[in-house]
């Protein structure tokens, strides 16, 4: 009977995952006017979608964020959990500071994301300490309510995702393997290099894909922190729904999620993760 | 107790060549234990040395710090004449052979071989070809493109055994080599690595608990307890002589007895069922009967929980045979006694 035990969670999967996955793939091809929605079946929302300039625009934004954000997660990350699994010698350390690393989450992403105003903010804490050094003469407008502030906010929230799946397969390396390669005259970098890194590319391609499908599916960060001058395609959806224009917003979303989709196909196949997961 | 012993080189050589290997009062503490306490050790050139003990006597310990791979507390290691205590490992002239092999997953059995050469910036087409010399020295030639995943576990055993050679040092060291092997392939092993030794004409420090290999292989057992060398010397000076009831009781085949408040230790095969009459015995109840082919192990339990054994032939055993729970005495010839030291 041990469908049983994977009934409970595939009924929530099926009511509250893929019946609106459904919902809004149908939705997709409705006709609609100010008023309400008329079911039919129309390729003109996703028409829309692939002859509007503006979808590339948002498009590219997305994906430049997408990129900037994975290779700073995948550096900080990487480096997070090689100290953690290599350098802090031992478990009690070890767990007491991964436990460190979780304690932002105790608070909200919405808190998290607000507190970097007050702190960036042309009034801010950093542009004070700026202005107090004489590092500048005129308050630093570039960090808040800029790409750059939008970068800051999710690598704070998503660089633990990328070095939490990291960590997870770097536990896994054999510590004799180190040891072997530190016999054989291996420096440290090198170690990295040729040992550590090809041994936890799992939990790289794992951590990649969380952040990308996080970065790929977010607008209120964006939003937020861009001050609105920024936008995603997220953006945009979030931009029609409140339009009441759902159609158009369902075509987009299906869209987002092929690409989505495509994207983690892509990292998987280059990394096989199966191995990951089969421990 | 024979803590410096070690087989006396020709008095010819310089003092300085004359060993591969000291150690001198090497101590590892570890949260105030010690592991390892004051060893001191010298092995002489081209030999092969086990470091025999139960599991826990700070024979692993020994070796990582010989290795390097572990900082002694205090003490000296030198390798050839050169004092190496604070060199890092690759810098020692020592090459190490890891307990599971530790093969490098992802690499195919040549580029684990090359590895070392890799990192001193060897060219690859050069370094893949001396790699491969060393293959084909462990017979592994054909298998240079396998990954360690597709070996099977001896033949993992000879990749890790070229990698730790092509280095080129002066001393190997194996950690339980032969442990993580089923027991045909270990002894068919164990006459490799021998013939290796002898080939290369480096000196070998193999860690074993088992005395069956140390008593094979080496030219010198170090009987190893509780973080003490108990003896050293050679395997038939260890097993004719041994110091301690420890040492009798691990290197196997000895009955430790007390006699006159002494105690003293018997060979098992210098023992044979005797009468009552006889005047030095063991008497007591036959405890086991163990056909072994060639011989038969008798074990006796006498007084005060002690056992002893006898080991005859199979046709002196059969010529009368005894019955487990019937009486028995064991007797020896005076001279097999052998006095220990505690």
């Amino acid at each position: 009977m041990s469908w049983m035990q994977a009934a409970p969670l595939a009924l929530v999967l099926l009511v509250f995952f893929v019946a609106p996955l459904v919902f809004v793939f149908v939705v997709s091809f409705f006709d609609y006017d100010r008023l309400a929605i008329y079911p039919a079946f129309l390729l003109d929302n996703y028409a829309d979608v692939f002859t509007s300039s503006i979808t590339l625009q948002l498009y590219s934004k997305t994906f430049e964020y997408a990129v900037i954000v994975e290779a700073i997660t995948v550096a900080v990350g990487f480096l997070v959990a090689y100290f953690l699994t290599f350098h802090v010698r031992t478990t009690a350390w070890r767990i007491g500071l991964l436990v460190a690393c979780t304690i932002p989450f105790f608070t909200s992403n919405m808190i998290r994301m607000i507190s970097w105003m007050p702190f960036l903010g042309r009034e801010g804490i950093l542009n004070d300490v700026v202005l107090a050094m004489r590092l500048s003469k005129t308050p630093l407008d570039f960090l808040l309510f800029s790409d750059f502030a939008v970068i800051v906010a999710y690598v704070h929230i998503l660089t633990m995702m990328m070095a939490a799946p990291i960590v997870n397969s770097m536990s896994k390396i054999d510590k004799a393997l180190i040891s072997a390669a530190r016999d054989a005259g291996a420096s440290e970098f090198q170690i990295v290099r040729d040992i550590v890194l090809p041994l936890s590319r799992t939990g790289v391609a794992l951590g990649s894909a969380l952040v990308l499908t996080q970065t790929m599916g977010d607008y209120f960060i964006v939003h937020v922190l861009s001050g609105g001058k920024s936008a995603g395609v997220v953006s945009a959806i979030a931009t029609q729904l409140s339009a009441f224009e759902y159609p158009p917003a369902a075509a987009s979303s299906v869209v987002l999620l092929v690409v989505v989709v495509v994207l983690v196909g892509v990292i998987f196949r280059v990394v096989d993760v199966r191995k990951e997961l089969a421990g | 107790m024979n803590a410096h012993a070690a087989i006396e080189a020709p008095v010819s050589t310089p003092p300085s060549q004359r060993y591969d290997l000291e150690m001198v009062a090497v101590s590892k503490v570890y949260q105030g234990a010690a592991a390892v306490n004051g060893v001191s050790l010298r092995i002489p050139k081209a030999s092969y040395c086990c470091l025999l003990g139960p599991s826990g006597c700070g024979k692993s310990t020994t070796l990582r710090m010989i290795a390097g791979h572990e900082a002694a507390t205090s003490g000296d290691i030198l390798i050839g004449d050169r004092n190496v205590t604070d060199a890092p490992p690759a810098d020692r002239g020592t090459s190490m052979m890891f307990q599971n092999y530790a093969l490098f997953p992802h690499m195919s059995a040549v580029d684990n071989v090359a590895y070392s050469l890799k990192v001193r910036g060897v060219a690859k087409a050069e370094r893949r070809e001396k790699a491969r010399e060393f293959l084909d020295l462990v017979r592994m030639g054909e298998f240079s493109e396998r990954l360690p995943a597709q070996m099977s576990g001896g033949q993992q055993q000879r990749v890790a055994l070229a990698r730790a050679l092509i280095t080129r040092p002066k001393v190997l060291l194996l950690d339980e080599p032969l442990s993580a092997l089923d027991p045909f392939l270990r002894e068919h092993m164990r006459g490799e690595l021998k013939r290796l030794q002898r080939d290369l004409g480096i000196s070998f420090v193999h860690v074993t608990h088992s005395q069956d290999e140390a008593m094979a292989l080496a030219d010198l057992v170090v009987v190893m307890e509780a973080g003490h060398i108990r003896q050293a010397g050679a395997p038939r000076e260890i097993f004719e002589r041994p110091g301690t009831a420890f040492v009798a009781r691990f290197i196997g085949g000895h009955n430790v007895l007390a006699r006159d408040g002494r105690r003293i230790a018997v060979r098992a095969d210098r023992c044979r069922l005797g009468s009552a009459d006889d005047a030095v015995g063991f008497r007591g109840r036959v405890a086991n009967v163990e056909y072994l082919g060639s011989t038969v192990r008798v074990t006796v339990a006498g007084e005060n929980g002690v056992d002893a054994a006898a080991l005859v032939s199979d046709e002196t055993f059969f010529a009368a045979p005894v019955e487990i729970g019937g009486q028995a005495t064991l007797v020896w010839a005076e001279r097999d006694a052998h006095a220990l030291s505690d």
